[in-house]
This record gives C-alpha cells, structure tokens and sequence, in this order.
C-alpha cells in the first residue's frame, strides 16, 4: 500500500425508491377533505371492476424516491391543512412496496399531516407496526363477505388476509374507512352485503362505510392495454339497489355515504 | 311618496362620524354595519307577490332568446329622461323603474357609436331610424368616429390582425361603478351642493387644459344629477332628499344605477357593494316594526328583478364573442372590514338567496370577496350556492383589501376599485400568444403573412433557440406595449369628449383615481410555448415566403398549471416582464396603468385568429380562458392547477387574474354535507396560497345531459372520481351516460 491513509467507506444512507404510478390532488374521494394523494404502481390483484390495470404492473410506475415524494407533498401543506385534508398513498396496492409506503407514511407524518392508506389488505400482513402508527386513516377496501366471491372478485386473492388485517386495525386502534365497491350480479346479492356489514359492525374503529357505484370510466384504459374489460356489459347500479346496500349498512349503525 | 315621510328624519339611529360631514359612504357603512354571523336558516322564500311578477317576465324570456331582442326603441336616443316611466306590474312591483317605457324593450346609444346600434338593428330587423342616423352624422360626432380619426396607421393594423383585440371604440367603455349608495344616504341636492362647491372651487385656478376639462366635467355631472332628479320624479319619488326607510333606499340607489344605464351602454355596468349598505335600512326597518324577514327578502328579490332585466342593445357578435347577452351587473358581497369584522350581514344572504327564490342567473353577476376569515355559516352558505347553481364567483377579500379598501367593489369580473373613489379606462387585451409568434417572423402577421409589428429580422434556423426566441419575444412585446397603450390612450380620449359618463361620474370623488385597465389574453399558450422551446425541441415549418406556419415538438416539457416551477416561472416572468413594459408608456390623464388576465369566454375568438402555435396547439383552437392552464394540459387535479395559477403576482395584475374550474358533485366528497364543507375548504386554501379569482362550476345532471347535446360548448369538463380524471367530452356516448348515471344517482 502506499502512504495514503486508508479511507473508511462511508455506508451512504439507503436511499428509498418506489414505483410511483402518479400524483394527484383529490377533494373528498381518497378520505376526508382536500388531499395529496400519492398512486403506486404494482398490485397481486385483478379485480374484475378495477379501474385503473395502468396500475396493475410495477413497471408502469416511475421509479421515486421517498425524498421527492416527500418534497411534493409539502408543496400542498399549506394548501391541504387549509382546506382540511391530508395525504393519501393509494394505488394499485401500496403494501406491495411495504417499505417505500412505510417511510412515506412516516415522513407525512412527521410532518404533522393526517395520513391515509387506500389498501384492499390482502397484503396486510406486510404492514408492520410502525407504518401503521405513522397512519390516521386506512381506507380498506372489502370487495366481498365471503371467499367464494372474493375469488370471483379479484381473480387471485382471498378474503381472510383482508379480514384479518381489519381485526388488527380495530385491536389496535386505528380508524377505518370501509368501502365497498357495488357492482350488479356481482356484489349485490342481499347476504353478501350482510356478511360485510356484520363485519364491518364488529370493528369499533370503523368510522364510515363508502359504498361505491361501479362505474366504467377505466374501460378505455383496458383498450389501450389490449385487455379485455371483464365487465364492459354490466351496467351502473340503479338508484333502488344503491339504496337497498347503503340501507343494509346504516340499519348497523355505521354511517354510510 | 306619503307626504308625511318628510317629517321622518332620514337618519334617525344611524351612528354618527365625518361621513355626516362629507360624502363619504364607505365611512357610513363601517360605522353603521352589523355583521351577521349565523347560517341560512332566518332566510325565506319567494312571496306569491314575487312570483307574480317574475313570471310576467319569464313568460317574455323565450321570445327574447328566440328573436334576440324582444323590442327596441330604435328612435329615441337614449338619455336620463328620454322615456316615459315603464313598468312590468305597476300593481305589484315594490321597486319600479325600467330603462325604457316597456320591460325587455331596449334603448339605442349612438353617442357611443351609431355603426354598431344601426348594425344591430338590421340584426334583429329593424330599420334604422332615419333621423337618428342625420342627427348622428350631420350634427353629432360619435365616440366611435371620433377614435377612428385619430388612430394611428400602427393600432389600426395591430387591431385588423388581432393582435389587439376587443378595444372599446364602437361602443360605451364600460367598468365604471358609480357610487349609487350616495343618492341613498345623501339625496340628490346635497350631492349637486357637493358638486357646485368642487366647480367653484377651481375658479381660482387658470383656465388650462386639465382646468377647462373638469370645469366642464363638473358642469354636465350637474345637470345629469338634475335629469336624475327630474326621472324619478315622473315615478313619483322625490329622491331630491335622503332615504327614509330601506325600501327608499333600494329605490333611490336603484335610480341612480338606471339613470346610468340610461346614459351608458357600457361594456360592464357593475353595481358596487350594495348589501351592507341597504342592510343597515332594512336592519333599522324592521327594528321599527315597519318590516319583517318576508318583506325584507321581498325588497331585495324585487330589486334582483329589475337588476336581472338590464337590457343593452349590442350585435349578434358581440353576444357570441362573450357566449350571451351579458350586462356584468356585478355586486361585491362579504369580505372583510379593515376593523377585522366580516363585512357579512343578513342582506348579504338575502342577496344569495334570490338564486333560489328566482332561480339561478348569470345576473346580476354576485362576487363573493372571499377570506378565510370569513364567519363559518356564510361560507357554507356561499360554498352551498355554488353546488347548486353554480351561479357566483369568488375573487381574494386578502388580496383586494390591502391594494384598495374594504369599500372595494369588482367591475365586471375581476377588476377591482374603491368604490365612488377609483375608475377605471377599460382597455380589452392583447395577445400574448400572437406576438410570440410574431416574435419568430420578424413582425409578419402568421395567418396573412403582412407586416403588422415593425420589420425584426426573423428568428432563423430549423430549430427555435429559447435565447434567440426571447430577445425577439422581448423586442416584439416594447412595440407591442407602446401601440397598445396608444390605442387606449386615443380611446378614453375620446370617449370622455363624445360619450362621458355624466351620471356615473357625478357619484364619484373628485379629484378621482383612475386606472389604464390593460389586459392580456393567451398566456398559457404562450407559455407552454417558451417551455416547449426552451425544455424540448421545435422544428419550424416554413411556407415559401419564409414565413413560419408550422411547428414541430419534439420531446418533452413541462407545462403550466401543475405547479411545475419551470413552466410556472415562464409565467410569472411574462407577466411581470409585459406589466413592466406597459408601465413605462405614457397614459392619458396619467391613469394608473394596471393589467388583468382575462379573456371571458373570448378566449376562443383569440384562439380563431391565432396560427399554429410552438406548443403544439393547431391554428384556430381555442385559448384557455383567462389565467387557466391550456385544456387538457393540467393534469395533476384542480389544486396543482390552481397553484401555479396564484402564483402569478397580483402586484403585476392589478386589474385581476382569472381562474375558471370545473368540478362535478362527486368530485368534491359523497355527501351534500361533505360537499359544501369540501367546497369552502378549497376556497380557503386557494385564497391562502395567494390566488386571486375562482369561477367555480359545480356541474349539475342538467348540465351534462347538454355537454353530451353540445360537446362544442365544454371543452374543459373534467369528470373526476378517486385520483382518476376524464375530459368529459372526449368519453363516448355511452361512457356519458355512465357518468350522468354514476354522478347523480351514485350519491346522497
Ligand atoms: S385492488 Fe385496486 S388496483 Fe388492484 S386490481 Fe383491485 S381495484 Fe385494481
């Protein structure tokens, strides 16, 4: 060796990237108030009604760091603290990218902003404590009551991961958004409902339950996709049948919208 | 009038100040006004009385719409008292009076421009009236005329390309408030008392131009105060003395404000800020036992009334360069008292709540001045108005107070003044996203190829260099500057010696402030322009005269309205950089020279007459309004849009900085509740982050049910559900109906 004093390596600190689908700003729709709401790109399911497949492969995201994610959001502080709101990390399904959606949620947090997850929890084993205490809302996303439908639902998940996820929740203390996606002759059977309402009854931090028309907006994206759209003949729900669901709800005491 | 109203003290209870002393209105309200800070539920809806008399007139609104005018008095040129009382239910009415002798009949004011009324009048199938057209020929100038002979050859090419458009030289100038309250509070002897002691005044000083001019001035603000006088006497009032109860002051007040649009067919005929004023009336009134809620709200509706029936007669053009038949009856409501006390008062809901007991309007055009300190039941209230009618707009109180007053008013749509203190020349726009264009081909025009700007070289090479552009652009905007504010300078000119506001200007402050109102139009073109040259690559296409007609982009870049600093900070500069260039030139009667961004709905006649531009927008395609993000291009939601909007300086845009957004329902929460909460919340933020102006469309089924019937008429209606956006129109048919389905039945 020479006379050059060895030179320690300096561990550079890890720095976080993720799959960031995009970013958008949202006034009631992805939790309460005016928000910041940050897409991530990648899910395990394929849900038949899903809206947004441009989201499905962690590919079609941008590769982000949590500082820049990080930076963005405080550009909308002021603006969502103002205007009542927070930030929100939705997807595709932010626990596939556990890490990256942890320390977001942290960062957020520390900032003093009101943090939402949007998750369907079929991953929700991978939430560890941490990013859970960094979380103000978690909008859980119940697609069905029973296994049958869930698999009939999303193509490849299961239901007890979800519903395991929103037991921890309640144990735990941590608010909950239910939704419910509505759609005809697939989730509007009168006992499926009642399956998720019994559960959503029985979890003392539920703060509301969504239940949300299908809609087809997201059909020109499955063209552009060269997939199919599963659902492309079914319908919207009629006014009587949101009626009956949302009913179904309330008449446990939980507030619906 | 009752003759034993004369003995009543028009003035008992009012809390006393200078304001006894001196006409000094904004004085009287803040001494005299209580704010209210409670919600919506005193209010009350329409009487059957109401009823009556608005349905007289809605049965006359389809013939209107169906022949353009429902009548005109093609030959009496209108004056102050030119015609004899009208009314529309003389039985019924609680607030009379009416431009001409008929409702809906309209009047002709050739002393602005005799063209433009004998063109509308073969418009709509009328003759023009022969002896008018002698009078206004052979022994009276028009203001129209009289610009045209002093037009330089520079504004008249600058005007025949487009490059300046909109100028008020056919017609009345329009944005002038007068302080109608005065007539009010003060009646109007002590007002010509006021005025005699201001013209003897200037006795002692030298008969100079400026001397000569107000002497004169004065004179006729007189005698329009005398016809005032005379007018409301053929309705039976005495208003030669003050307003003793609040139905006398709505009436007084609305006297003043019809003798002015007797007088003047301006393009925007602004109320003031009104609200406040007429609440300490009706407050006193009802302490009195003389009203109560019902009869209150009465008054109020029945002045909307006579408000919502304004009529101008203008040219089908004109309708269609702003998309109707507008007035610009703008009223100032709420903001805040430089006391720290909201300037909200229970008339002030009144106001609101004509939209629901006539039925939503464009007029008159009710602005709320908007602070998030405002009382927290006002704010729902307005946030709720807008949700189901879409009908107000709201402009920055934290912006307009410090600038000019808490007895400020908006003219128009954004332009803001001290009411009875500050007016201002009215000065249409230029644009902006033309001139660029003009930058890169040396001052040719690029749809007819003719010099209109003094020859530059051109700016050379296949592809656009940001540097080279920007000295070009740079050059291009000095002249751009200086032929603009001569255009204006000619204009006002004479406009003050051929069609002065008399009236107007009788209930304003003298010596008064004034504004050269500047605007400019095609801002995000332009900008998207300089961003796509600086941060991609434009290929020029060149026709055989080496003018170029064409772009190519290559590459990405950012643009403006998503809070992108890079885009951003072009705006910022070329307005700041094209204020500054105003503010050098000259102005007549040295005004104040100010600038809006605000196009209205003229953005798409800019549009129509501007080429090929470098952000890849095709020749013909519409504008965005105002300080809006071009269509489609801003994509990160209504906030970031509305970000990088208030960034721009209101220091450098004085006269008003536009914003128009369009949300549906759904886009704002699932609930009535979380909807009008939402609302207000925005509002709050948007103010916060320094943003001057929001149109906000809440659409409605309605609505979209005619987006779908004419998609032509929505170009920027974005359908939003959770983080996931749609342009409205683009959607196919059945898609449509998958939102109208969706949105209207998939909540409450
Ligand atoms: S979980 Fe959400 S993103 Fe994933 S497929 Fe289902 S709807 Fe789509």
């Amino acid at each position: 060796m020479t006379g050059r004093p060895p030179v320690a390596p300096v561990a550079a600190p890890p720095v976080l990237h993720g799959a960031v689908h995009s970013w958008d700003t949202s006034v009631g729709v992805d939790g309460p108030g005016t928000r910041f709401v940050v897409f991530l790109a990648g899910c395990p399911l394929r849900c038949r009604y899903c809206h947004s497949p441009d989201t499905w492969y962690g590919r079609s995201g941008r590769r982000r760091t949590v500082d820049e994610m990080v930076t963005l959001a405080t550009r909308y502080r002021r603006f969502v603290e103002v205007a009542g709101g927070g930030v929100t990390v939705s997807g595709g399904e932010p626990l596939l990218q556990p890490a990256f959606t942890g320390e977001l949620l942290r960062r957020w947090h520390d900032l003093g902003l009101h943090t939402a997850l949007d998750t369907s929890g079929f991953l929700g084993d991978r939430a560890d404590e941490a990013l859970l205490d960094a979380t103000d809302l978690v909008l859980l996303d119940v697609k069905a009551g029973s296994p049958a439908t869930y698999r009939r639902v999303t193509g490849t998940g299961r239901l007890a991961p979800t519903l395991r996820f929103a037991r921890r929740l309640a144990d735990r203390g941590t608010p909950m958004w239910i939704r419910y996606v509505l759609v005809p002759g697939l989730t509007d059977a009168p006992d499926e409902v009642a399956r998720v309402a019994d559960v959503a009854a029985g979890l003392a931090t539920v703060e509301r339950v969504e239940v949300l028309p299908f809609h087809r907006l997201g059909a020109h994206k499955y063209a552009q996709l060269g997939l199919a759209f599963p659902l492309a003949d079914t319908a919207p729900p009629d006014p009587e049948l949101l009626a009956r669901v949302r009913g179904q709800f309330a008449e446990r005491g939980l507030t619906v919208t | 009038m009752s003759g034993n109203q004369r003995t009543v003290d028009p003035w008992r209870g009012f809390r006393d100040g200078p304001w006894r002393e001196t006409v000094d209105v904004a004085d009287f309200v803040r001494r005299n006004h209580e704010p209210y800070t409670g919600d919506a539920t005193f209010l009350t809806g329409p009487t059957a009385r109401t009823l009556a008399v608005w349905d007289r007139l809605r049965a006359m609104f389809p013939e209107e719409r169906r022949r353009g005018v429902y009548d005109v008095d093609a030959a009496t040129p209108s004056t102050i008292t030119s015609h004899a009382p009208g009314y529309v239910d003389r039985e019924r009415e609680l607030i009379v009076g009416l431009q001409t002798d008929a409702p809906l009949r309209r009047a002709i004011m050739p002393a602005g421009g005799l063209r433009m009324v004998e063109t509308a009048l073969r418009a709509y199938g009328r003759e023009p009236d022969p002896r008018v057209h002698e009078i206004f020929t052979r022994y009276r100038r028009t203001h129209n005329d009289a610009v045209f002979d002093a037009y330089p050859e520079s504004v008249l090419a600058a005007r025949r390309s487009h490059v300046i458009t909109g100028l008020p030289d056919a017609y009345g100038r329009g944005r002038i408030i007068g302080d109608y309250r005065r007539v009010a509070l003060y009646g109007v002897d002590r007002l010509v008392e006021e005025r005699r002691a201001l013209k003897a005044a200037l006795d002692d000083r030298r008969s100079t131009d400026d001397v000569i001019r107000d002497r004169e001035e004065l004179a006729e603000q007189i005698r329009a105060l005398g016809e005032l006088t005379e007018m409301a006497a053929s309705y039976g009032f005495d208003i030669s003395r003050p307003a003793a109860t609040g139905q006398q002051a709505i009436q007084w007040l609305y006297f003043a404000y019809l003798a002015a649009t007797k007088e003047q067919n301006g393009a925007a005929m602004s109320l003031g800020r009104t609200a406040g004023f007429v609440d300490v009336y009706l407050r006193r009134d009802i302490a009195e036992g003389r009203l109560d809620e019902t009869g209150a709200q009465e008054l109020v509706d029945d002045f909307v009334i006579k408000l919502r029936i304004i009529r101008f007669l203008r040219t089908p053009e004109y309708d269609q360069l702003f998309s109707g038949d507008p007035t610009w009856v703008t009223e100032s409501l709420g903001g805040m008292g430089a006391d720290g006390r909201p300037l909200v008062t229970r008339t002030t809901f009144r106001y609101l709540q004509t939209l629901y007991n006539l039925g939503p309007a464009p007029e008159p055009n009710l602005t709320v001045l908007w602070s998030p300190r405002l009382p927290d039941g006002f704010k729902r209230f307005c946030a709720q108005v807008s949700l189901d009618t879409s009908a107000i707009q709201y402009e920055n109180d934290e912006l307009i107070r410090p600038a000019y007053d808490d007895d400020a008013a908006i003219a128009c749509c954004v332009s803001a003044m001290r009411v009875g203190r500050d007016m201002q020349f009215f000065g249409a726009r230029a644009n902006l996203a033309k001139a660029l264009l003009y930058a890169v081909n040396g001052g040719r025009d690029e749809l007819t190829g003719a010099q209109v700007a003094p020859p530059t070289p051109p700016v050379g090479g296949e592809t656009l260099d940001y540097d080279e552009v920007l000295a070009a652009y740079d050059r291009t905007l000095d002249w751009l500057a200086q032929t603009y504010v001569d255009a204006l300078n000619v204009i006002h000119h004479q406009h003050d010696r051929y069609a002065y506001e008399r009236l107007e200007m009788a209930l304003h402050d003298h010596p008064v402030r004034r504004f050269m109102a500047t605007g400019v139009a095609g801002l995000s073109v332009a900008v998207d322009s300089l961003s796509a040259i600086r941060y991609g690559r434009v290929k020029v296409l060149r026709d055989d005269s080496g003018l170029a007609v064409d772009y190519a982009v290559e590459g990405e870049f950012p643009t403006y309205g998503n809070d992108d600093d890079r885009a951003d900070e072009i705006a910022v500069w070329l307005v700041e950089t094209f204020a500054a260039k105003l503010r050098r030139q000259r102005t007549y009667r040295d005004a104040e020279l100010t600038m809006s961004v605000l196009t209205i709905t003229s953005n798409v006649v800019y549009g129509t007459h501007t080429g090929n531009t470098p952000d890849g927008r095709r020749a013909g395609e519409p504008f965005a309004p105002g300080a809006n993000p071009m269509n489609g291009r801003d994509t990160h939601g209504l906030v970031a849009s509305a970000l990088s909007v208030a960034k721009l300086p209101y220091d450098a845009a004085r006269d008003g900085i536009s914003l128009t957004g369009t949300v549906t329902p759904d886009g704002l929460g699932h609930t009535r509740a979380e909807r009008i909460a939402n609302l207000a919340g925005v509002l709050d933020g948007y103010t916060d982050a320094g943003g001057f102006h929001l149109n906000v469309n809440v659409l409605d089924r309605a609505t979209l049910l005619d987006a779908m019937a004419h998609p032509e008429r929505y170009p920027q209606l974005t359908v939003r559900v959770s983080g996931y956006a749609v342009n409205f129109v683009r959607l196919t048919p059945e898609q449509q109906r998958d939102v109208v389905s969706r949105t209207f039945h998939g909540s409450l």
